[in-house]
């Protein structure tokens, strides 16, 4: 997953976004047009609010908080409560919401729920089935169920390879 | 100021109190005694040398003699600096730059100001004391920043997959560990005639020298290293977070991660 977005390079072969050698593109941008939510949360110091503000803050610009934390299934109240002392599925759902709030072409989502319990995950799971007709997402899982439930065309991965 | 006379015999005396720690080693079976013998010989041999060392370039007289060694000095404190800040991918240059400037802003400084004069018996000393601090600064504040580095690393790259740079990315923990470097100098200034006295005073008032003569060059000795320690600790932890970074503002992969 972290290709995607470059984090990290391949050892060989290319990644393509829209056709482009994702190397060929300024990975900053191209990490705001495909943007992560990571297997496990990592939030900022701070409020929610703060958390959302910081992606598009960034490069200048101003999140509406409130919608990206409604598009990932949190309240208003959320805004004003620190990060960093929700729970796992909370703060899982802030990710996505600061994921969101860059108005991404792409979500890239690292096993969003596997340290979810079932009632968070399939809490996680609606959200993100809301969000399908909005953009498009690359989910990375290792419950086939859940990428049958989730996914219009799943590919499976043995040992590195295409199955 | 008078100057002491000590005799090889007076040193020789001293080492009763080596025979003590040795005894306390043999005593709690510490097995510290061939390590204490080792520093006894060591500490003799260099000291003696640097002493003819530094009596050669007192005679010399020479201030391009003084900016050699002050420049050996320098290479030491890097490499020295750089085995205890190992775990820093390339913080060779970022040291050998923080020290070199601590060591060149702090004394061109003090000799503009007038505080010392352009001689050997001040820069040579008050040289070695920048330089030896700014490493020490230098080493602790690299290593927090790997340890941070380390501990951060998913939150990091979290930041970084927003569109943050590594410069962004890292802020919060080039300021820790830049303070990470400058808190003990700081730490011991405050404690400093209260807990501890300082070598350089300690020096002058045995010397025979009046304790506010003594009081005046500890107190400038201090507010210098002040300066050096927050340059060196400054420019080591602003340039070696790069080494955690690829030129895509990737987090490097670590070793042990």
């Amino acid at each position: 997953m972290r290709l995607l977005n470059r984090l990290a390079d391949p050892d060989e072969g290319a990644v393509r976004f829209q056709g482009e050698d994702v190397r060929g593109l300024d990975p900053l941008d191209l990490r705001r047009r495909a943007a992560l939510v990571p297997q496990l949360p990592a939030p900022l110091p701070g409020t929610v609010a703060h958390n959302v503000r910081y992606g598009p803050s960034l490069c200048g610009e101003e999140a509406d908080v409130n919608a990206a934390l409604a598009a990932a299934g949190l309240d208003d109240g959320y805004a004003v409560r620190d990060a960093e002392r929700l729970s796992v599925g909370e703060q899982q759902r802030v990710m996505l919401a600061r994921a969101l709030a860059l108005e991404p072409e792409v979500l890239l989502l690292d096993e969003p729920t596997s340290a979810l319990d079932e009632a968070a995950r399939d809490g996680v799971e609606r959200t993100l089935r809301e969000l399908e007709h909005r953009l498009s997402t690359v989910l990375v899982t290792h419950d086939r169920a859940q990428a049958e439930r989730l996914a219009s065309q799943v590919v499976e991965l043995d040992r590195g390879r295409l199955a | 100021m008078t100057s002491v006379d000590i005799s090889l015999g007076e040193v020789a005396l001293a080492l009763v109190l080596v025979a003590l720690a040795a005894a306390v080693s043999v005593w709690r079976r510490a097995e510290l005694e061939s390590d204490l013998g080792l520093a006894v010989l060591r500490s003799f041999l260099q000291l003696t040398a640097v002493g003819y060392v530094i009596q050669a370039i007192f005679d010399s007289d020479s201030l391009w003699v003084v900016a050699g060694l002050l420049a050996v000095m320098v290479g030491f404190g890097t490499f020295t600096a750089h085995r205890r800040a190992r775990a820093v991918p390339g913080a060779l240059g970022p040291i050998a730059l923080a020290l070199g400037a601590a060591a060149a802003v702090t004394l061109g400084l003090v000799l503009a100001l007038g505080v010392f004069e352009a001689e050997p018996r001040y820069l040579v000393p008050v040289g070695g004391m920048v330089i030896g601090n700014s490493m020490t600064a230098a080493a602790v504040a690299l290593n927090r920043l790997a340890d941070e580095v380390r501990a951060q690393a998913p939150r990091i790259e979290a930041t970084l997959a927003l569109g943050a740079t590594a410069r962004q990315a890292a802020a919060g923990l080039v300021t820790r560990s830049l303070r990470s470097g400058m808190i003990p100098l700081i730490d011991s200034t405050k404690t400093t005639g209260v807990v501890f006295f300082p070598g350089a005073m300690v020096g002058m008032l045995i010397a025979g020298a009046e304790p506010l003569d003594a009081v005046r060059l500890q107190l400038i000795l201090l507010w210098v290293l002040l300066g050096a320690v927050a340059l060196s600790s400054l420019l080591a932890v602003s340039l070696g977070y790069r080494g955690f970074f690829t030129p895509a503002q990737q987090l490097r992969e670590l070793a042990g991660v």
